[in-house]
């Protein structure tokens, strides 16, 4: 069973670089952030009581899970602003992963069923956004939201309003942000999918007599499932801990945990209360993380 | 169909793409106002490039994800090789989790429990935190990127090397490196977009003095609608359209 | 005395519960092409990938040249192996692959133009594979394997890849190549027409295990088993129970048809064991015999004509002869073999 040994010796120096690495500035950093989230704060810089006396040795072990307590959980339990800021991060991502299911099928279908010579450049059309800043592309929403903004201002000059919509600032800004910037990581995997079904299927089913609308509902869609599961997850899971849409485009009284986390920490300065909001918060994406695990390692290589 | 699809597609276009050339647009408005069309104008091209503070913070970003992809598509090169080619070994779970792991993880915990390790740990923070920040969570995004390819690569040619008398190491440089070199060049450039665009995570550890493009992006766009900015992102975006279509043509050019 | 250029004792590989290669034993003799024939999962290809070290026997030893291998890597074995992709590396030019094995030998540049020639593709140095034929691509396979002149060359499914016509011809070419070299060759194929054509033996492998190593003459004539038998061409089995023996190495068998004579073959049997009789379509002779048959079906194939023949009982019996116009179809006639022509086999 075992591989001869020269390479065995060159798979360890290959893992030994990375896990050291990771390991240091992964590994730890969550360690250590759960330890902060477990004590309490302190009016000092920095502003929490030692993580760990590592001169202690075994008395200082039996000092550290003592020295342990839950008050920053219990805060957050507690206090209404935090769990309104868990639903509202849930209910961001997850209506927002609604949308993008719902606009991003028929996209990634045209994708798939566009003339072979021009998918390419399709493609390349929906990844460049990608490619570009993500805080550059949310804040030319401003421009477009704002009371002033284009959509106000056209919208007044096609007279459908009288009166300019306050839209920036309010949820609608917030999901308009959320669809705009994930719909690539829904519509790519989509796509990889939608392209490798076989054409004989979709010919077979309208061959014994389907229409084109039940070759979709019957064929493409239901085989187009996993494309669908692995775009949600990658659009779900870091929509939940999304900072920088709500802050821009969300209204003061938008809630979610990325936000609160933020201000917890740069405002409040309230280091341990910070810390364990990311650890609840890693808590709540564990779950979908766990559930996608296969959908978006296939999701990861389409794209 | 064909007609609801292909109305789709060109609305899902429109849409990725109406903010990008509103900005484009507004770049070269004279006026200062979004409403106000004041003729055509290069004025804010001429204020962008006499911003100090801001090529300061595009030297520091650029500094930043040239060492950060760096190290991240040599850590994610080594994972890769490390998964997919000697798979089995032990703690091989908790390898994969650190590798993948940080690409799931909310950024804003990421980047609080970094500082919160720097500084248990007495690291100054500045340039070299957000270096170290940002290498951690582009690896995955480089191992991904090498793993794809590397299960894609017919395994006999790694044989057929080693049948010919050539060393794991000699194997690896002569043969499976150069194989993986497109794919480890897509790592990299996906590295280097990453730590550019990133603002949460270089946010958290960064110190005085290490101010990056878009920690002043941010803080200036907090402040509203900016025409320089309109500007930096019309730079931005050409480049980065250029680049994507360049590439696009060139792997069309190979794949054909 | 030459120690053979191959020696295989006590072959296992395991992997998990599955057992994929089962206690083979081997011994190739120095310049022999040898053939290994099985379908496909049979362990033929785990057999010759553990000779060539890309797998670990769980079991065994692997000797080449008289020096035991089994531990080493695959780069330190004295054995090249032409894979069934080619697998040549598509960033190197033809003349880079066919050097790829000859680093640090002197006139690396002669002996490139030496293979290159060998395989009649000079000039082709500076191409890529890609830029390639089907059975250039083969030969440069072939010559970058030679490359380091090995004693013992493996070609896993050699010609799998090429189209019919290429095939019949690029057999020859391989069959010469070998006997002008004098290297050992061992191939894995799928195809029991292409193990008769090039094998100086074949050796049939069935579920991990080398169940008949033999000439192709006489795996075809003497199958050891109902199994080798079906797997190199067509043949009628009648079952019986053995009855006694006769002269000349005969027995009789007690069939639903009367009595029959064949050759007793290596497998003993006890007197009342259920056996079969395994006669090859040709070896059936129309118009005498002892069985009485009726013409079935007959079909014209140029060279010679096929006939079923139906027995009393409802068995069909496949026959093969020259063209000829009789028996006619849905006459009668006698049916019969010689013995040396008949194998008695376990049913």
């Amino acid at each position: 069973m075992a591989a001869p040994k020269p390479d065995r010796i060159v798979a360890r120096l290959l893992r030994l670089p990375p896990f050291l690495w990771l390991g240091a500035f992964f590994l730890l950093p969550f360690l250590v952030t759960l330890k902060i989230s477990l004590s309490e704060p302190a009016t000092a810089i920095p502003p929490y009581l030692p993580i760990l006396d590592w001169q202690g040795g075994l008395d200082g072990w039996s000092s550290f899970l003592e020295a342990l307590n839950f008050t920053n959980y219990l805060t957050l339990a507690r206090d209404d602003l935090y769990q309104a800021a868990v639903i509202g991060s849930l209910s961001y991502a997850g209506t927002a992963t609604l949308v993008l299911a719902l606009i991003g099928t028929p996209i990634a279908y045209a994708l798939a069923r566009a003339p072979e010579r021009c998918q390419p450049l399709l493609v390349a059309l929906v990844v460049v956004p990608f490619w570009t800043s993500f805080l550059i592309r949310i804040y030319a929403w401003i421009a477009i939201l704002k009371q002033e903004g284009l959509l106000n201002l056209a919208l007044l000059k096609l007279g459908v309003i009288s009166q300019p919509l306050e839209i920036l600032n309010t949820d609608a800004a917030v999901m308009i942000g959320l669809v705009y910037a994930y719909l690539p990581f829904m519509v790519l995997p989509l796509y990889a999918v939608m392209n490798r079904l076989d054409p004989s299927l979709r010919e077979a089913a309208a061959d014994l007599g389907a229409s084109p609308t039940r070759v979709f509902w019957t064929v493409t869609l239901p085989l187009s499932l996993p494309g669908i599961a692995a775009g949600a997850g990658l659009c779900f899971i870091p929509m939940v801990g999304e900072f920088v849409i709500p802050d821009l485009l969300g209204g003061s009284e938008t809630l979610m945990l990325g936000r609160v986390l933020w201000s917890e920490f740069f405002s409040n300065r309230d280091w341990p209360l910070a810390a364990a909001v990311a650890v609840v918060l890693l808590v709540i994406v564990i779950g979908p993380v766990m559930l996608f695990r296969d959908s978006l390692r296939a999701g990861g290589e389409g794209a | 169909m064909n007609g609801v699809t292909r109305t789709a597609l060109w609305l899902g276009l429109g849409f990725l793409y109406a903010p990008i050339l509103v900005l484009v647009a507004y770049s070269f408005n004279a006026s200062a106002l979004v409403t106000v069309w004041g003729g055509f104008s290069a004025r804010w091209y001429t204020a962008l490039f006499s911003d100090a503070p801001l090529i300061a913070a595009a030297w520091v970003s650029l500094r930043v994800a040239v060492l950060a992809s760096l190290i991240a598509t040599i850590l994610g090169t080594l994972a890769a090789l490390a998964m997919e080619r000697h798979g089995r070994f032990r703690g091989r779970t908790l390898f994969t989790g650190l590798v993948y792991g940080p690409m799931v993880m909310p950024e804003v915990m990421i980047g609080l429990s970094l500082l919160l390790t720097f500084i248990g740990i007495g690291l100054d923070r500045g340039v070299a935190t957000i270096v170290i920040s940002h290498a951690t969570f582009c690896t995955g995004f480089v191992a991904v990127v090498v793993s794809a390819r590397l299960r894609g690569l017919d395994r006999s040619l790694e044989e057929a090397a080693a049948d010919l008398g050539a060393g794991p190491l000699r194997v690896l440089g002569t043969v499976t490196l150069p194989l993986l070199a497109p794919a480890i060049v897509a790592g990299a450039l996906l590295a280097f977009t990453l730590s550019l665009d990133d603002l949460v995570i270089a946010s958290f550890v960064s110190g005085p003095g290490a101010t990056t493009l878009p920690m002043r992006l941010y803080s200036q766009v907090r402040l509203g609608v900016n025409p320089e900015i309109n500007a930096a992102s019309t730079l931005l975006v050409g480049l980065v359209s250029v680049a994507v279509l360049a590439a696009s043509i060139l792997t069309a050019k190979r794949g054909g | 005395m030459a120690a053979p250029s191959l020696r295989i004792r006590g072959l296992v590989k395991r992997f998990g519960t599955h057992v994929a290669v089962d206690g083979v034993d081997l011994d190739l003799a120095p310049g022999e092409f040898f053939c290994l024939l099985g379908p496909s999962g049979c362990g033929k290809s785990t057999l010759l990938r553990m000779i060539a070290g890309f797998e670990s026997p769980s079991d065994g030893v692997i000797e080449v040249g008289g020096a035991d291998i089994t531990a080493l890597p695959p780069h330190r074995r004295p054995v090249n192996m032409m894979f069934q992709s080619y697998a040549l590396f598509p960033h190197m030019s033809v003349a880079a692959n066919i050097a790829y094995g000859l680093k640090g030998r002197p006139d690396v540049k002669d002996r490139v133009a030496d293979l290159l020639r060998l395989v009649r593709l000079d000039g082709f140095g500076e191409r890529r594979p890609e830029t390639l034929s089907g059975g250039q691509r083969q030969r440069v396979a072939l010559a970058r394997a030679l490359a380091r002149e090995p004693g013992l060359l493996l070609l896993d499914e050699p010609l799998g890849a090429l189209d019919r016509g290429l095939r019949e011809e690029t057999q020859g070419e391989l069959r010469g190549l070998q006997r002008r070299l004098g290297t050992s060759f061992v191939v894995v194929t799928h195809d029991p027409e292409e193990a008769m054509m090039l094998g100086d033996r074949i050796g049939v492998m069935e579920r991990g295990r080398l169940v008949q190593v033999a000439r192709p003459v006489d795996l075809y004539r003497r199958p050891a088993s109902r199994y080798v038998a079906g797997l190199l061409g067509d043949v009628n089995l009648i079952p019986g129970r053995l009855g006694p023996a006769g002269p000349d190495d005969t027995r009789e068998i007690v069939t639903a048809h009367g009595a029959l004579t064949a050759q007793a073959g290596d497998a003993i049997f006890a007197e009342g064991a259920e056996v079969v009789v395994a006669v090859r379509p040709e070896s059936l002779i129309l118009g005498q015999g002892s069985l009485t048959a009726t013409v079935e079906d007959e079909t014209f194939l140029g060279d010679r004509i096929r006939r079923v023949l139906r027995l009393p009982d409802g068995t069909l019996l496949r026959a093969s002869g020259p063209p000829g116009a009789s028996p006619e179809r849905g006459t009668t006639t006698q049916v019969g073999f010689a013995p040396a022509d008949a194998v008695i086999l376990q049913a």
